[in-house]
């Protein structure tokens, strides 16, 4: 809270109007909004959420950190709906949509890219539009989306014959092709090395101001929170322990002062925490 | 250039077969010379001949399309079974449950040790063939089946649900190719089993086929035909095998294991 305090007077006093229309350039079109209410959910008696309450406005970046262990992967699958709540409710509304049939769906990119190996690169992303449109159609946007993680050349290809970073980027363009209006990223660059992963946080930065979807990040990679997130929960023992706002208008520098203060301190809060090694 | 390149490729091409050839040469020389007697190995000439006359009368052709149609029929019989039964107990754990265990008590049971049975139940017919390949096939085709469905990535499956598909997309688009590697090898494995079960059915008990041709030249002492049976069989589990490879490279091109080189 404290630290809330200190980005805050780190900016000019015109930042945050300035942040607001420097952001999504549509917030209130596509953007689900997320309302999570008293939740609990426990495996085998084992509680890992506990009376956890949250909003995510619409068009917002909210990131997650914690320890292994701390229940912010089981967060962000309940709120796609893949776990079951075992108290409590997850609501994703669209605050704009008139009718339930034009609500965008929510997406999720995992930590691995979890590609059809038997499927072309197009055709996987194609898996993102199933139920929409004919096949011509599919294609198109498919296509489309391809050219927009930059990957339009390797569209015939199978996924076996691509790195890393770019079976990643075809993940994204799945996750995106369908136009969602929340797009949660369970750890998605984990696996990828430091420059790689660098540039695929600039790419989902750069699409998400674009599009104007609400995010959704978990992550154990602090500085990754602080670079893209507008906001940080830290969660601990089942319950957000630190909710932080990022004011450092974009785009963010790396290495800039202000967000390298605030990871020192969220990196303190987790390193200081009392169940620490 | 192009005579670099040429060279190594017809010597690849070659080298496998000298070894063959030269056994041919040596068997021929052999028989020739008087040093193994004809009377137990024909010469590879006198097996050609028996092949030519074999042809001329027809009574190969005959034969071999009787034998044919048996190892596809058994085949067809057999696989579909073993297949619809391993989709259905991948996909569903009641049926897995149900019929499992009486599958597997069943496999233990070497299937050409029902020969006498099979031969009392359907004389010498071609019920008893189709029967015995059938149930020879059935097995691997469907272990592996089951096997592959259950080792598709739940990863995979996961994504697949998320992304809205149906059931019926499902298994079309993630279940199946997922297991389709897997259905592969029980293939070739039932194919083997397919000719070896004919084989034996065919010389036990039978009134045409390649297998009854094999024992009335014995009867006559004519091994030339016997010889000429056996590399028939030979070059017919070649061919089965050549067939699935071509289809294995064409269905699972996309996996890095299966691409030809």
């Amino acid at each position: 809270m404290l630290l809330d305090a200190v980005s805050r007077d780190a900016l000019p006093a015109s930042a945050p109007t300035a942040f607001r229309t420097a952001a999504p350039p549509r917030p209130a079109g596509r953007g689900l909004s997320v309302t999570v209410n008293g939740l609990h959910k426990s495996f085998d008696g084992n509680p890992v959420i506990a009376g956890l309450d949250l909003f995510l406005p619409a068009g917002s970046f909210t990131a997650i950190v914690g320890r292994s262990g701390c229940g912010k992967s089981t967060l962000l699958r309940t709120i796609l709906g893949l776990e079951r709540p075992s108290a409590g409710r997850v609501t994703v509304e669209a605050p704009s949509a008139a009718s339930p049939r034009a609500v965008p769906p929510k997406r999720i990119m995992f930590q691995e890219p979890r590609l059809l190996p038997w499927a072309s690169v197009l055709d996987n992303v194609a898996v993102g539009l199933t139920g929409l449109g004919t096949r011509a159609e599919r294609r198109d946007r498919a296509r489309a989306a391809l050219a927009e993680v930059g990957l339009a050349d390797k569209a015939g290809q199978w996924p076996a014959t691509l790195s890393g970073g770019q079976r990643q980027r075809v993940a994204l363009a799945r996750a995106l092709v369908s136009g969602p209006g929340l797009l949660a990223l369970d750890e998605p660059l984990g696996a990828l090395d430091a420059l790689t992963r660098i540039g695929m946080q600039d790419l989902i930065e750069r699409i998400w101001r674009t599009q104007g979807f609400t995010a959704l990040l978990v992550t154990h990679d602090v500085s990754e929170a602080v670079a893209l997130a507008d906001r940080i929960l830290v969660m601990e023992d089942g319950g957000v322990a630190l909710d932080l706002r990022v004011d450092v208008p974009r785009p963010r520098r790396r290495g800039e002062p202000d967000l390298a203060r605030l990871e020192g301190r969220i990196l303190d809060h987790l390193l200081g925490a009392p169940q620490a090694a | 250039m192009s005579r670099a390149l040429t060279l190594p490729r017809l010597r690849d091409a070659t080298v496998p077969w000298l070894l063959p050839a030269a056994l041919i040469v040596g068997w021929q020389a052999a028989v020739s010379t008087g040093l193994v007697s004809n009377r137990f190995m024909p010469a590879p000439l006198d097996v050609l001949r028996a092949g030519y006359d074999a042809a001329r009368t027809g009574e190969l052709w005959t034969n071999l399309g009787v034998s044919t149609l048996r190892a596809l029929a058994g085949f067809a019989v057999g696989g579909g079974i073993g297949f619809a039964l391993g989709l259905a107990n991948g996909l569903s754990r009641l049926s897995e449950t149900l019929t499992d265990t009486s599958v597997q008590m069943v496999r233990n049971v070497p299937h050409l040790s029902l020969i006498p049975l099979v031969i009392l139940w359907f004389g010498i017919g071609e019920e008893a063939k189709l029967f015995l390949v059938a149930l020879g096939v059935f097995f691997p085709i469907y272990a592996n089946t089951l096997h592959g469905i259950r080792s598709v990535d739940p990863a995979l499956v996961e994504m697949g649900r998320v992304y809205g598909m149906s059931r019926a997309e499902l298994f079309r688009r993630v279940v199946l190719p997922g297991a389709l590697p897997s259905i592969f090898v029980g293939l070739r494995y039932a194919l083997g089993i397919m000719w070896l079960t004919l084989i034996v059915a065919e010389t036990i008990s039978a009134s045409s086929g390649l297998g009854y041709m094999a024992m009335q030249a014995r009867e006559f002492m004519l091994v030339d035909v016997v010889v000429l049976a056996i590399l028939i069989y030979a070059a017919l589990g070649k061919l089965a095998d050549t067939l699935t490879r071509a289809l294995e490279r064409s269905c699972l091109s996309w996996n890095p294991a299966y691409r030809s080189a």
